[in-house]
């Protein structure tokens, strides 16, 4: 889970990393009261969109009083940045900026271990600056089962060429930073830019967080920093049955079990689609691996609930799922819709017990639903039931 | 011969008391593996019964890992227990010195992944997984979750992050059979990679060809491509899956993500390609060209 700037920053705080104060507001009239509260000064009013490039697109706004300050949230709220609408903005206190640095803590699936980095050189793209000056951008590994301690931290800050003034200070925080990422099981932290004031004091001044969503059952608190309203209302209903859901854009839709297994059906629908009109798969639902009829049920309602959809495409394999289980599942879910099942479902069906599977959708005869032998034949027949 | 897993494999389940451990010990079982022992302190010295072929057997259970290997000599530990307790039993199975250890667990925090690899790694034995269906040699053994009965042995080693995958390209190519084969699993941080089991496979007398199923997300395809090209000599049928994957969505596997330009499908064939491996478009497209490998070199 990708966190909002405000959540980053609050997290920050919670673990002792210098940042500048700040209130979130979603509307203008907060937004101004929140200046009010931070001193009634200058404040810096940003759009909190979990997406970059927010400054170039006019999402961050200089405020010299707090009625500006809620003249300039007016602008932003509602704004809309690389398609995400802004909801909220945060109020944050003015800082003079001496110098930009950048620093981040992720995980290194290649080496299988975490990784730091940072660069004296901060403020910019550091996807850019990673292809431009790479030597400019200190890679140090990091072992977790030792984390950042001051001896990794010296290292780091002495390998991105800090100096002896800055260093320490700087070592400091990225230690600090480590407590957030080990003690909210992040998969990334960055600061970015991470600031020297006039007087010399370092600042996470904006910060990205990436929580690990598997951690989730020892964070009681990381439910609330869920974004309940920018999820799709069909993903939020397949949710609640604890569905692997994604909303795709086509006219397929597609139910298997197993992300690959499902991942590599949605490329075989496209594919077929290219035969029927250009048809695309319409979403991803992975029922998992030990799917039973409700969830199969679960499923076939989020799928026929999307209006989009004008066939589907059931495939599974049945590893610890049983086919049987499967068909079950379907003849159940099409009794409930009843007369509302007016799309056709394709169905595929291999592995354990697919005789009887096979079987039960025989003898069930639903208008609506075609047997298919093969993976590649039911996406195609699919495709053109959505063609029709 | 077979990687990593064979007939001689002496395996304890960790976790074997527990539903799913207790169902999938019963396959297992089934599908001929030796099952030594089970771990659970609170049920060390009492006994599990299971249903096999030749009648009810009584299984052990052991306190810990290193009493079960004193007691058995078992080389393979398999793990069923639940993401929250998932990082205690793999370090267990590490410090009693398991060489190897299959952890089937969904779902467990890479923050525990990293930690119980990095502790692997400094006691030098294997892991693989999580959050993968476990290693099969068709008709030696077979351990975790993979269904027994898809195929049976062959000649065709095949190594997979996916579990259904896995399955249907075992199905596409039933009448082959295969030696060994590997679902590595799907998280960011996994114990045996790609390239861990190209390596074996190609050291393996028994094993003639290789399948690999990658996905999107990640650069292992790609770190695989380079590796074939300069260490495997056996021909290579590759598949990857997520060409229609949209950027920035997470797919089931917490590796598969797209973000920004590298990690897609499109970027991970042409990479195999160019490393000579002739990779299909679709799971039965794969396996027809597994199958014009073998009519050409027959």
């Amino acid at each position: 889970m990708d966190l909002f700037e405000y959540q980053a920053r609050d997290l920050f705080e919670k673990h002792g990393v210098p940042v500048l104060g700040g209130v979130v507001a979603t509307t203008p009239e907060e937004a101004g009261a929140a200046a009010e509260k931070l001193g009634g000064g200058t404040v810096v009013v940003k759009a909190q969109v979990k997406t970059g490039g927010r400054g170039k697109a006019g999402g961050v706004k200089l405020a010299h009083s707090p009625a500006e300050a809620a003249e300039k949230a007016g602008e932003i709220l509602g704004m809309d940045i690389k398609g995400h609408t802004v909801h909220r903005v945060m109020v944050a206190a003015g800082a003079s900026i001496a110098e930009e640095y950048y620093v981040s803590l992720l995980l290194d699936r290649a080496e299988r271990r975490y990784l730091a980095m940072a660069s004296v050189e901060g403020g910019m793209e550091i996807e850019q600056l990673a292809v431009e000056r790479p030597d400019a951008l200190a890679r140090v590994a990091v072992d977790p089962a030792v984390g950042i301690d001051a001896a990794k931290a010296a290292e780091i800050v002495a390998t991105a060429g800090f100096d002896a003034e800055t260093g320490p200070k700087v070592a400091e925080v990225l230690q600090q930073l480590w407590t957030v990422y080990h003690a909210e099981d992040a998969t990334l932290v960055e600061v970015n830019p991470l600031v020297k004031t006039a007087d010399g004091a370092i600042i996470a001044l904006d910060g990205k967080v990436t929580l690990d969503d598997n951690a989730q059952f020892r964070h009681a608190d990381h439910a609330e920093l869920e974004d309940k309203a920018a999820t799709d209302p069909l993903e939020a209903k397949a949710k609640e049955h604890d569905l692997n859901y994604v909303k795709l854009d086509g006219e397929v839709g597609i139910i298997g079990n197993g992300a690959g297994l499902v991942m590599s059906t949605l490329d075989v629908v496209a594919q077929a689609g290219e035969r029927h009109g250009g048809v695309r798969p319409a979403n991803f639902l992975d029922i998992g691996g030990g799917a039973s009829a409700e969830i199969m049920a679960a499923g076939l309602d989020v799928i026929l609930n999307d209006p989009q959809v004008k066939a589907v495409f059931v495939n599974v394999f049945g590893g610890i799922t049983a086919c049987d289980a499967v068909a079950n599942g379907i003849v159940s879910a099409l009794g409930i819709l009843g007369d509302e099942a007016t799309k056709p479902l394709v169905v595929r069906l291999d592995g354990n017990n697919v005789v009887e599977g096979r079987r039960i959708l025989t003898e069930a005869a639903h208008p609506m639903v075609t047997l298919a032998e093969t993976m590649d034949g039911g996406a195609d027949r699919a495709a053109e039931l959505a063609n029709a | 011969m077979a990687i990593f897993l064979t007939e001689a494999s002496k395996v304890i389940v960790q976790g074997m008391t527990g539903s799913e451990g207790t169902k999938h010990t019963t396959r297992m079982l089934a599908a001929g593996t030796r099952i030594v022992g089970g771990v659970n302190p609170r049920k060390a010295g009492t006994t599990q019964t299971f249903p096999t072929p030749d009648g009810d057997t009584d299984i052990p259970v052991f306190g810990s890992v290193a009493e079960a290997m004193a007691a058995t000599g078992a080389d393979v530990s398999v793990i069923f227990v639940p993401p929250a307790f998932a990082k205690a039993a793999v370090l267990e199975a590490i410090d009693a010195g398991m060489p190897l250890t299959v952890i089937i667990t969904e779902g467990i925090p890479v923050a525990d992944t990293a930690e119980f690899f990095t502790a692997a790694q400094a006691k030098g034995v294997r892991l693989i997984g999580p959050n993968c269906p476990g290693v099969i040699s068709p008709g030696k053994s077979n351990v975790g979750i993979t269904p027994a009965d898809i195929t049976g042995p062959g000649r065709i080693g095949l190594v997979s992050k996916s579990g259904t995958l896995t399955y249907q390209m075992m199905y596409e190519l039933r009448d082959f059979g295969f030696s060994t084969c590997i679902g590595i699993g799907g998280d960011p941080i996994i114990g045996t990679t790609h390239i861990d089991a190209l390596a074996a496979f190609e050291a393996d007398p028994d094993t003639d060809a290789i399948v690999m199923i990658g996905e999107i997300g990640g650069d292992a395809e790609e770190r695989a491509a380079a590796f074939i090209q300069a260490n495997v000599t056996k021909p290579v049928v590759g598949y990857v899956a997520g060409f229609t994957a949209p950027e920035g969505k997470t797919m089931g596997h917490a590796g598969a993500i797209v973000s920004g330009s590298s990690g897609t499908a499109q970027a991970k064939k042409e990479a195999l390609e160019a490393a000579g491996v002739t990779v299909g478009r679709t799971p039965s497209e794969t396996a027809q060209l597994r199958r014009a490998l073998h009519s050409a070199r027959v």
